[in-house]
C-alpha cells in the first residue's frame, strides 16, 4: 500500500507532503526543475504566503507568473524581468515612430493628390501635431544595457512557463 | 563615530557589519524599499544574489528586485509579468497597425487616381503601465533609446 508520490516542493523540501500541501497542485514531481527555480528565487515559505493569501482559482496564474520571473532572474541575475519590460518598451515605440511616421505618408500623399480634399477625420492642428509629435517625449523609464533578448518569450505563449 | 545600521540590519533587528551586502542598496532612510524587497523574496535570497554579482552590478540588481517586489505586491496573481503581456499585445496591436498603414501607402502609391479617404489616426499609445522614473540611468544609454 503506498501514498501518492511527494509534490516536487516536498520532495526538494525533504518533508512529507500533506494531503492538503498548498504547493502539490502547481509543482508536481515530474517537473522537479520548476519548483527548484522558484524556491532558489524567492523561497518556498514566501511561495507559500504567497499562495495562501490568494483565493485558490488565482493561484496556478501566480505560479506560472512565478515561475516566469524566477526563470527570467536566473537568467539575467542584474536585470530579471525588467531587462524584458525595458526592452519591449523600447520595440513598442520604435513601432509607433514607424506608425506615426506611415501615417504622416498617407496624409502627404492625400494632399498631393487631392489638395482640396477636406480631411474631414483630422483637423488642422491635429495635423500638425501629428507632423511634428517628437516620441523622445514618452517617459522612458528604462536605459538598462542588459542583454535580455534570452528572456523575451511572450508569457501567455509559452507554454512550458505558463499553465 | 558608529555608522547608523542599513534599513535591512535595522527591519532584521541585527547589528549592521561594516562590510553588510545591504548596506549600500538598502540605506536607513528608505525603510519601505527593504521591507518590499524581504516581503517577497526574504533577506538571504537577496543576500545570496547581490553577492554572486560583481559589485559595480549590484546596484541595479537591487533595483531591479525592488521594482519587482513592488509590482508583485501590487499585483500578486501575475506581478510585472502582467507589464510583459501588455507590452506584447501593444506590440502586436502597433505591427497590425502598421502593416495595415504600410499597405495604405501601397495601394495610395500604385493607384493615384482613385478616390482617397481619409485616414483615421486612431492608434493612441497607451503608457499606462509605464514604470517610475526613478530607473532612468542616463549612465547606460544605448542603442535601444537613441
Amino acid at each position: 500500500m503506498g501514498g501518492s508520490s511527494p509534490c516536487a516542493s516536498c520532495k526538494l523540501l525533504r518533508r512529507r507532503c500533506a494531503k492538503d500541501c498548498i504547493f502539490a497542485p502547481y509543482f508536481p514531481s515530474d517537473d522537479p526543475h520548476k519548483f527548484s527555480i522558484v524556491h532558489k528565487v524567492f523561497g518556498a515559505s514566501n511561495v507559500s504566503k504567497m499562495l495562501q493569501e490568494l483565493p485558490i482559482h488565482q493561484r496556478a496564474d501566480a505560479v506560472s507568473s512565478l515561475v516566469y520571473e524566477a526563470n527570467a532572474r536566473v537568467r539575467d541575475p542584474v536585470y530579471g524581468c525588467v531587462g524584458a519590460i525595458s526592452y519591449l518598451q523600447n520595440q513598442v515605440s520604435q513601432l509607433q515612430m514607424q506608425l506615426a511616421v506611415a501615417q504622416a505618408e498617407i496624409l502627404c500623399i492625400q494632399m498631393q493628390q487631392e489638395p482640396n480634399l477636406p480631411i474631414t477625420q483630422m483637423d488642422q492642428d491635429e495635423q500638425s501635431l501629428l507632423l511634428s509629435t517628437n516620441f523622445n517625449n514618452i517617459p522612458q523609464c528604462f536605459n538598462f544595457a542588459s542583454s535580455s533578448s534570452n528572456v523575451i518569450q511572450d508569457p501567455l505563449k509559452r507554454e512550458s512557463l505558463w499553465i | 563615530m558608529i555608522s547608523p545600521r542599513c534599513a535591512a540590519c535595522k527591519y532584521l533587528r541585527r547589528r549592521c557589519p561594516s562590510d553588510c551586502i545591504f548596506s549600500l542598496y538598502f540605506p536607513p532612510n528608505d525603510p519601505q524599499r527593504f521591507a518590499c524587497v524581504h516581503k517577497i523574496y526574504g533577506a538571504s535570497n537577496v543576500a545570496k544574489i547581490l553577492q554572486q554579482l560583481p559589485s559595480n552590478l549590484r546596484a541595479q540588481a537591487a533595483d531591479t528586485l525592488y521594482f519587482e517586489a513592488q509590482y508583485r505586491i501590487q499585483d500578486p496573481v501575475y506581478g510585472c509579468v502582467g507589464i510583459i503581456s501588455q507590452l506584447y499585445q501593444q506590440l502586436h496591436d502597433a505591427e497590425s497597425e502598421l502593416a495595415k498603414t504600410q499597405a495604405e501607402i501601397a495601394f495610395l502609391n500604385c493607384n493615384p487616381q482613385e478616390e482617397v479617404q481619409p485616414i483615421e489616426a486612431n492608434y493612441s499609445a497607451n503608457f499606462n503601465y509605464l514604470l517610475p522614473d526613478q530607473y532612468c540611468h542616463p549612465s547606460t544609454q544605448n542603442s535601444w533609446f537613441s
